[in-house]
């Protein structure tokens, strides 16, 4: 195969990048879920509460 | 219209694209292993660029996907501009890095293929530069997001820098007519049909559809990143002002996106 390099440099770094994205957009969310539980969960203004209440 | 109505619910999106997220990512998965297979078992080598011509298949659904983004938040700055949709905005800001990321491919793939075929791995020709541009005007859009706390005024600053900025994708479009360019003319999108050999288009179209699947799988999943990440500043506000908390338990921003 001609130019192989090129080639594998160009689909490498396509799959990091989309892979990378994937990755970061599935931590962030499981990030902000994390954070909202326990927002959710501490003290009378959680939502949590007002439901309960 | 209806179901743009009832979206404009961020708990009702929440439930359709949670259901929708494990089969778009599924069929975009299936539909790029097809597209691998085609570009580098079916596919043959160009007659005059040999095997770099597999370089495009990815290359050119890069480059359409950074239009292709910037032209939905187009649509997203609108929709926070015109209709008010609280939806319109998480579209554009969950958008923002994915088209980003794909018009870097653009440049990157692009420049790689160009070094083999063109002897250069960059020139400072009209439709190179005017890529170039948008992927700076990405980033830009980005730092104004994180630069202004308040959502709304974000959101209202940034629908109109993404209008104004909305000129560059014609402009990257006929940039190869407007212009003497080293870049080649449009070989698929054009009024006479493709001028591309089937051999070689019909594993770029499949390759094009499984990026747009792949794209549009990452903005849903970005677009809940998004709205979860509201509610933690909601949820954050009411839990810092009992003030808040008292006067408007249920007010407009701390509820917009529960």
């Amino acid at each position: 195969m001609t130019h192989l390099g090129y080639i594998l440099i160009a689909y490498g770094l396509s799959a990091v990048v989309i892979a990378g994205l994937a990755l970061w957009i599935r931590l962030d969310i499981a990030a902000q879920k994390r954070k909202l539980a326990v927002l959710e969960n501490r003290g009378p203004a959680g939502r949590a509460d007002r439901a309960r209440s | 219209m209806a179901l743009l109505t009832r979206l404009a619910n961020p708990s009702v999106f929440l439930g359709y694209s949670g259901r929708i997220l494990p089969f778009a990512a599924a069929a975009a998965a299936v539909c790029m292993a097809v597209g691998l297979y085609l570009a580098f078992f079916v596919a043959p080598a160009d007659y005059q660029q040999g095997d770099s011509v597999r370089i495009m298949f990815v290359h050119v659904p890069s480059a359409w996907l950074a239009m292709f983004c910037y032209s939905l938040m187009a649509i997203s700055a609108l929709g926070t501009l015109v209709w008010r949709h609280p939806l319109a905005d998480v579209s554009a800001r969950a958008a923002a890095p994915i088209g980003a990321a794909f018009t870097f491919l653009a440049l990157v793939t692009g420049s790689v293929w160009g070094k083999p075929m063109w002897g250069t791995w960059w020139v400072w020709d009209a439709r190179l530069t005017s890529v170039l541009v948008l992927f700076l005007m990405y980033l830009g859009l980005i730092a104004l997001w994180r630069a202004i706390d308040e959502p709304a005024r974000a959101a209202r600053i940034a629908a109109i820098l993404i209008l104004i900025g909305f000129v560059n994708i014609p402009i990257i479009k006929f940039s190869v007519e407007w212009w003497n360019t080293l870049h080649q003319p449009a070989s698929v999108l054009r009024l006479d049909g493709p001028t591309i050999h089937s051999s070689i288009l019909w594993p770029l179209l499949v390759m094009a559809v499984a990026f747009t699947l792949t794209f549009l799988t990452l903005h849903l999943a970005a677009m809940r990143a998004e709205i979860y990440r509201r509610r933690v500043r909601a949820a954050q506000l009411r839990a810092a002002s009992p003030e808040y908390n008292r006067a408007s338990a249920n007010g407009p921003e701390a509820e917009a996106y529960s």
